[in-house]
């Protein structure tokens, strides 16, 4: 059996790859594959670990969990045209939901944490130690407020970029593009890690050419 | 010869090879391992190769793009044959993480989020490994769970993995005591939102549908303020970010992170502002910290190929470059 | 009603999400802690949603015989196959040994692993032909990306271990993603942060109503 999955494996896995010659058949094959068996992997999850863990193993102790069902429930109009318009209201909670908790946690970590964060002593290790940062430590601090500020200013378009104020977001655009930069070079790093994966399942689990 | 029969031709070799080298498997014969000097005359080859694609695409001729496909997969399969060592440099980051798990009494309770899925796995993997390893040597209570619904799968996958150590098999570690699995729930950041209330509000029951209240590692485990620490294995969303806003600036969770590397430049920002104590950037990062915890395992293997990788692509890229530089930016390079 | 009952839903469980930040005791914590319980449950329904609806779509096209309809049909097989092996394995159907665990591992891993490794091939191939330092900002671009890719790398130390401490490639390609890309990094948050604040205002007032959809 062991040695029929593994060619399972590899077969999908090469049909897959196939894509890189051209589109064909055996791509196409393995791609629908993929979305079947995702679909049903997801289906199956859901069904024992949210459905059935609230309502069976946790016996539905909690009653207003059923107002709960009554909303998913109210979800799966949506594959009938003519009561589909119900499915708004769940929709309406979803989107209701999700802009009241982001509103505060964007507000407090991404915002509010990292102006903190920004706004750093240059000559000193902390707030209230005197003057005994090292010159790392004063180059960091005044590289990490100039940037972040700078970068701001670039993203202000209701002002024309002219002048200091020009010359300030173009500080900001080098700062971004370093970003991006940094982005890419792990983004690169990210996906040659997966293709190593796959190949060292390839030539090792499969062929056993590697260690 | 036509195309088709071209195509035939190299499907038929590449049949022939897997099942040459597939029934060597089976015989029963080791890993090929390319002594140094063909390593080097490898390397010296590819090198070549580059400089006359180099040549090629200042004359005004971009090659192929199968080509540079090819060139990745050449970079990718070959330093896995090859025994070079390389030192890796331990990052700052890496080792915070480490000392922050480290510092931690025995018997702490850590909570793992496996938040990630199996493209993510060659990244993420080697790092869970190797923090479970570090936490159930150190006599850490496991306490894992996943915002993924494969999540929870992959932290099976890694704990039967570290199970096959045998300093780790010494211990008799049991479930339900040493380290539980709760499994996965739909929600994303609500899931965590509702955690730091009641983390039996979410996870009725575990991974297998043993009740919570009947499990004895997490009976008593009310919420965040029971947990001593966490780290969050992350491949996207949900993931790190909803963690660091709701479970950390909210609740006061001391939380870590192992991220896939498309996302890890984001956490810096978070790391600069004390939100998290400690990152893992991408197969790099595993690397270092199976270097910083002694324990070689696949991040380090996989580095020689990503250092070949990442050379094949600046090497494309300033090819690239120094042609269209030395063409005049004017002229149009003729392609495929 | 059928516009303004969704508004107010919108509304109502925006504003108490925002109270409970503030005055987390009864009666806003529970509520909270139910719309929380909702959610879970709505977004699982959500995603059964999807598949259902990819199975409406397949069933169709297979019936209609339209061009690709063989594939629908895999789609098919191979949902219904996943999905009874998992419902009928009962509570332990992921364990190890089970036929859900054998086809986790051996057809969903090697599928959905493969469908981001190729990322790899065309991530060198685009950057090959595109990736030209025309202006001072895309060769400052290049050379972070050149400074990450190879400091993050053992390679980056071997090139580099003639250099003091501290100054290897290693150390510098730290000091980016730490300091300058860090900084850069902080103000695209900070810019987005405004952003879905501004967004979720607007979403919880009722003025942005594009998630109602259009028609009555």
């Amino acid at each position: 059996m062991e040695h029929f999955a593994l060619w399972l494996g590899a077969f999908l896995t090469l049909g897959i790859l196939s894509f890189l010659y051209k589109d064909n058949a055996w791509y196409k094959l393995s791609e629908a594959v993929f979305v079947g068996i995702s679909a049903g992997f997801w289906f199956a999850t859901l069904f024992w670990d949210n459905l059935v863990g609230k309502f069976w193993d946790g016996k539905g102790e909690e009653p207003m969990l059923w107002v709960g069902a009554a909303l998913g429930l109210l979800m799966l109009f949506r594959l009938l045209p003519k009561v589909g318009w119900l499915s708004r209201w769940p929709l309406a909670f979803i989107v209701g939901a999700t802009s009241g908790l982001w509103l505060m946690n964007y507000l407090a970590s991404n915002i509010m944490s990292q102006v903190q964060a920004t706004i750093l002593p240059v000559f000193s290790s902390g707030f209230g130690a005197g003057f005994d940062a090292d010159l790392a430590t004063i180059v960091g601090n005044l590289v990490i407020f100039v940037g972040t500020f700078t970068g701001l200013v670039y993203f202000f378009f209701s002002k024309e970029h002219k002048g200091v104020f020009g010359g300030a977001a173009r500080v900001g655009i080098f700062f971004i593009m370093i970003t991006f930069g940094a982005s890419f070079g792990y983004t690169v790093m990210s996906r040659m890690s997966l293709l190593i994966g796959r190949i060292d399942f390839l030539l090792g689990d499969w062929l056993g050419m590697i260690g | 010869m036509t195309t088709r029969t071209k195509e035939i031709i190299a499907l038929v070799a590449v049949a022939l090879f897997v099942v040459i080298f597939y029934i060597r498997k089976v015989a029963g014969r080791g890993a090929i391992e390319f002594p140094t000097w063909l390593s080097m005359l490898v390397i010296l080859l590819i090198l070549a190769s580059l400089l006359w694609i180099l040549v090629l695409t200042i004359r005004g001729r971009l090659i192929e793009r199968r080509v540079v496909f090819l060139y990745v997969g050449i970079a990718v399969a070959l330093p896995l044959f090859m025994s070079l060592t390389q030192k890796i440099s331990v990052s700052p980051e890496v080792k915070q993480l480490y000392d922050a798990i480290v510092e931690l009494p025995e018997g702490s309770k850590v909570l793992l989020s496996f938040d990630y899925d199996p493209p993510s796995a060659p990244e993420l993997q080697p790092m869970a490994e190797s923090i479970i390893r570090l936490c159930l040597q150190r006599d850490l209570k496991l306490i894992i769970m996943g915002l993924w619904p494969q999540g929870p799968q992959q932290a099976n996958l890694a704990l039967e993995k570290v199970f096959d150590d045998e300093d780790i098999a010494a211990k008799n570690l049991q479930y339900g005591v040493d380290y539980v699995n709760l499994g996965f729930q739909s929600g994303n950041e609500f899931v965590i939102q509702r955690m730091g209330g009641s983390f039996q509000s979410m996870f009725q029951s575990d991974y297998e549908g043993t009740r919570y209240e009947d499990i004895p590692l997490v009976r008593n485990v009310r919420n965040f303020s029971n947990v001593d620490f966490s780290v969050n294995f992350s491949a996207g969303f949900p993931g790190t970010v909803e963690w660091v806003q709701i479970a950390v600036d909210r609740f006061g969770l001391d939380l870590g992170a192992g991220n896939t590397a498309v996302q890890a430049p984001q956490m810096y920002v978070y790391l600069n502002a004390g939100q998290l104590n400690g990152l893992l950037g991408g197969m790099s990062g595993a690397a270092e910290f199976e270097d910083v915890a002694d324990y070689r395992a696949k991040g380090t293997k996989f580095m020689l190929s990503q250092s070949f990788a990442h050379a094949v692509a600046i090497a494309f890229i300033l090819i690239g470059n120094v042609a269209f530089f030395m063409s005049g930016r004017k002229s149009r390079l003729k392609g495929d | 009603m059928r516009r303004e009952i969704p508004l107010i839903i919108t509304a109502v469980v925006g504003i108490i999400f925002v109270i409970q930040y503030f005055i987390p005791h009864w009666p806003f914590s529970k509520m909270s802690d139910w719309f929380s319980d909702w959610f879970s449950i709505v977004a699982a329904c959500a995603i059964i949603l999807g598949a259902l609806n990819l199975m409406k779509l397949s069933f169709l096209k297979v019936y209609d015989r339209k061009e690709g309809w063989g594939y629908a049909a895999v789609i098919i097989i191979t949902f219904f196959l996943m999905a009874i092996v998992g419902i009928a394995g009962g509570r332990d159907f992921r364990n190890p040994g089970t036929s859900f665990d054998w086809l986790y591992n051996y057809v969903y891993i090697p599928l959905s692993a493969t469908m981001f490794a190729i990322l790899a091939f065309f991530v060198a191939s685009a950057s090959y032909r595109a990736f030209r330092a025309r202006n001072f900002e895309a060769t400052l671009l290049l050379v972070a990306a050149f400074f990450v890719m190879i400091g993050r790398v053992p390679v980056g130390y071997t090139l580099s271990s003639f250099m003091p401490e501290g100054w290897q490639l290693s150390n510098l390609a730290t000091w980016v993603m730490t300091i300058p890309q860090a900084a850069g990094q902080r103000a695209i948050m900070i810019g987005i942060g405004l952003g879905i604040v501004s967004t979720s205002l607007r979403i919880i007032l009722g003025l942005e109503r594009s998630h109602i959809g259009g028609g009555k």
